[in-house]
């Protein structure tokens, strides 16, 4: 835990550094008869950030914060599972997005999660994830509206949208 | 007599049949979100607010009032029962809640949550009627230089009394006003903060994207690393004699709840502070001022009603600020607001003015779904106790579908889900590191009204600061949020002169 306090400090404070100076593309200072330039407010709102993470830096140094004492793993080996098995699925889940589209990336996310991750039956597995890009197509495409991605799959839902809309 | 006539007209519309039923669905939506460990009424008003571009405006904010109204009267069902609580708002009312549902009470504990939570929120519904009209109509006096120090007062409440690492919440709250800062300046309309020159970033970041990243991805992977699926639920006996014995309990302990509920209430306001301290500072009170402190944290009654009917005030106390002035009392109130901004309207004090019809409205529903609330939550106790044993393991991945499908419906832009993901995932790692996320979320919201407040003072008063000390209004604002901002450091001084002070006799 204590390395990952001063590691996120660390870039926390580059990422500060980097807004900083992507803001003072527009002027930071007074602009006569204008008032601030538009790089002002978030020139100075880095600034501070900056100077915070110095501050969780002295404090990481002083041990006085609860994570710069703390000597336990920042993620043991049930949270480095779960971190990739977890945030992995979804990573995957958004990839195939641009591929299949988003309603049946959405069912093999489901399948992927409730089967693989979850243990549940097949039984349980299709019960929720087939019926999910037929809800998620009928309530955001057609009812909201909201057309979500197809990926490549798009000459099938051609047909469906001309026979809904 | 003009207040009765408002709220009877708010009554007609919330009562429309598309309201009345929109009213009744958040209610339950939310009694199950706040049930489940895990999540609070914020993930399930972040996550469903896409979903309601589909009704008008009013219709809208009425649903997802409702289901934070629902939320707060849900969490208490899994405290008592699972012993965890369904969300942080519910955490005191696991003290004494679990103890009696160990006890094989558990019906006696959920009926006293729910009614503790009816009386809360009825208090404070009321002292929200009384007190809204008249802060709208001083606010509609604010200028800019008000509304900034408001926006001061609001951040310096999270640092003087949220109790997280003041340097972590200072970099929490900066973050989300950049963020709200990237796209284009909005007074001179260039380009500005086009990180790492991407395309994505020549348009502002929806709030949204933030909100449902850090509350329905971030939260979420926090949850099942926290909770590693150990939940035993006591048994819980309920019929209808029972049920009609257990009413009773209210009269008993009405000490606790009218107390709770004023506590709650005013608490709620504060922007840091809302229904999780809201709700321990009761319990607090409750046992301090008990004739039988020693039962507490063995099965007391009042120390389930007091943090009940406490976080229910201060849900309804949070929205004060949100409607009146434009700066929200919780989390969950920015999310609101930020939709209030995507359903076109401009919060602030020109709401009582210009949309009577959505402010009377909301205020009548939160009557309504009070009294749904209490009646829904009641009647369907084994409904919500059956629904507490859908595995996490099904209930999460449907959680992180709709905040992808939610999130990307609310921008209709694939950047923007890649976007959310990153920041969900960043939030859980920081949160890991005690860097709070609430600010962050009400940062992104309350920036696009804070910078134009500060520039347009800056300007007005040709640079000179002076202009936030010597207003009447602002002034007095100003001075409590920098006493407020540098609370903290006094209390390190204090502690260190009091340490040095030699011992007296």
């Amino acid at each position: 835990m204590r390395r990952a306090e001063i590691i996120t400090a660390l870039l926390m404070a580059g990422l500060s550094l980097y807004l900083m100076f992507k803001s003072a593309e527009l002027p930071i200072g007074w602009i006569p008869g204008e008032g601030p330039g538009g790089g002002f407010w978030p020139f100075w709102l880095a600034a501070i950030m900056f100077g915070s993470t110095i501050w969780v830096m002295v404090n990481w140094y002083r041990r006085t914060s609860p994570p710069s004492q703390s000597e336990d793993p920042y993620l043991d080996a049930y949270g480095l599972k779960m971190f990739i098995l977890v945030g992995g699925g979804i990573t995957g889940m958004i990839a195939l997005v641009e591929i299949i589209g988003m309603h049946l990336a959405v069912a093999v996310f489901l399948i992927y999660y409730i089967r693989f991750l979850g243990g549940h039956s097949w039984k349980v597995t299709l019960g929720v994830s087939l019926p999910s890009p037929v809800v998620t197509f009928l309530f955001f495409d057609i009812a909201l509206r909201k057309f979500l991605p197809t990926g490549f799959m798009d000459p099938l839902y051609i047909p469906l949208y001309d026979f809904f809309l | 007599m003009e207040l009765l006539g408002l709220l009877s007209d708010g009554f007609l519309v919330a009562f429309e049949p598309l309201n009345l039923g929109l009213i009744v669905l958040g209610v339950v939506v939310g009694l199950f979100v706040g049930a489940m460990p895990g999540l609070g009424s914020v993930n399930g008003v972040a996550i469903l607010l896409p979903m309601t571009f589909l009704v008008p405006p009013t219709s809208a904010i009425m649903f997802l009032a409702a289901l934070y109204y629902g939320a707060m009267y849900g969490g208490a069902i899994s405290s008592i029962t699972l012993g965890i609580p369904g969300a942080s708002t519910a955490v005191a009312t696991t003290f004494d809640g679990r103890p009696l549902a160990m006890q094989g009470e558990a019906d006696k504990a959920l009926i006293a949550a729910a009614l503790a939570s009816f009386a809360g929120g009825t208090i404070s519904i009321v002292l929200f009627t009384l007190f809204a009209p008249p802060l709208a109509s001083i606010a509609l006096d604010f200028g800019d230089p008000e509304i900034f120090a408001l926006m001061i007062l609001a951040f310096a409440t999270f640092v003087g009394l949220s109790g997280d690492d003041i340097a972590k919440t200072i970099f929490s709250i900066c973050i989300g006003m950049v963020m709200s800062a990237i796209g284009f300046d909005i007074i001179s309309g260039e380009p500005r903060l086009v990180l790492f020159d991407l395309i994505g970033f020549q348009s502002k970041i929806n709030f949204l994207v933030l909100a449902i990243g850090i509350y329905g991805i971030g939260e979420m992977m926090w949850t099942i690393e926290v909770s590693r699926g150990d939940t035993m639920m006591t048994k819980v006996t309920v019929s209808v004699e029972r049920v009609l014995s257990n009413l009773k309990i209210i009269w008993g302990t009405w000490k606790a709840w009218l107390m709770g509920s004023f506590l709650g209430f005013f608490v709620g306001i504060l922007p840091a502070a809302g229904a999780t301290p809201g709700s321990l500072m009761a319990y607090g009170v409750a046992k301090m001022t008990s004739r039988e402190p020693q039962k507490f944290g063995k099965g007391a009654v009042d120390g389930v009603v007091a943090p009940e009917a406490a976080n229910n005030a201060a849900s309804t106390g949070s929205m004060l600020p949100m409607l009146t002035l434009g700066i929200p009392g919780s989390p969950t109130t920015a999310v609101l607001l930020g939709g209030m901004v995507i359903w076109g309207l401009q919060p602030g004090p020109r709401l009582f003015v210009t949309e009577t019809e959505f402010v009377w409205g909301l205020i009548a529903s939160l009557y309504a779904a009070n009294l749904f609330a209490v009646i829904i939550n009641i009647a369907f106790i084994p409904l919500f106790l059956w629904f507490l044993r859908t595995p996490f393991t099904i209930l999460a991945p449907l959680i992180f579908v709709l905040s992808m499908v939610g999130g990307f419906a609310a921008t209709e832009r694939m950047f923007d889900v890649w976007l959310m993901l990153i920041l969900g995932v960043g939030g859980y790692l920081m949160r890991k590191l005690d860097y709070p996320v609430a600010p962050a979320v009400l940062a992104i919201v309350l920036g696009p009204i804070a910078e134009p407040a500060l520039r347009q003072s800056l300007l007005i008063s040709s640079g000179d600061v002076m202009v936030f000390f010597n207003r009447p209004i602002a002034g007095p604002i100003t001075i409590i949020a920098l006493v407020l901002l540098f609370l903290p450091a006094l209390q390190v001084l204090w502690r260190r002169v009091r340490g040095k002070r030699p011992v007296e006799g």
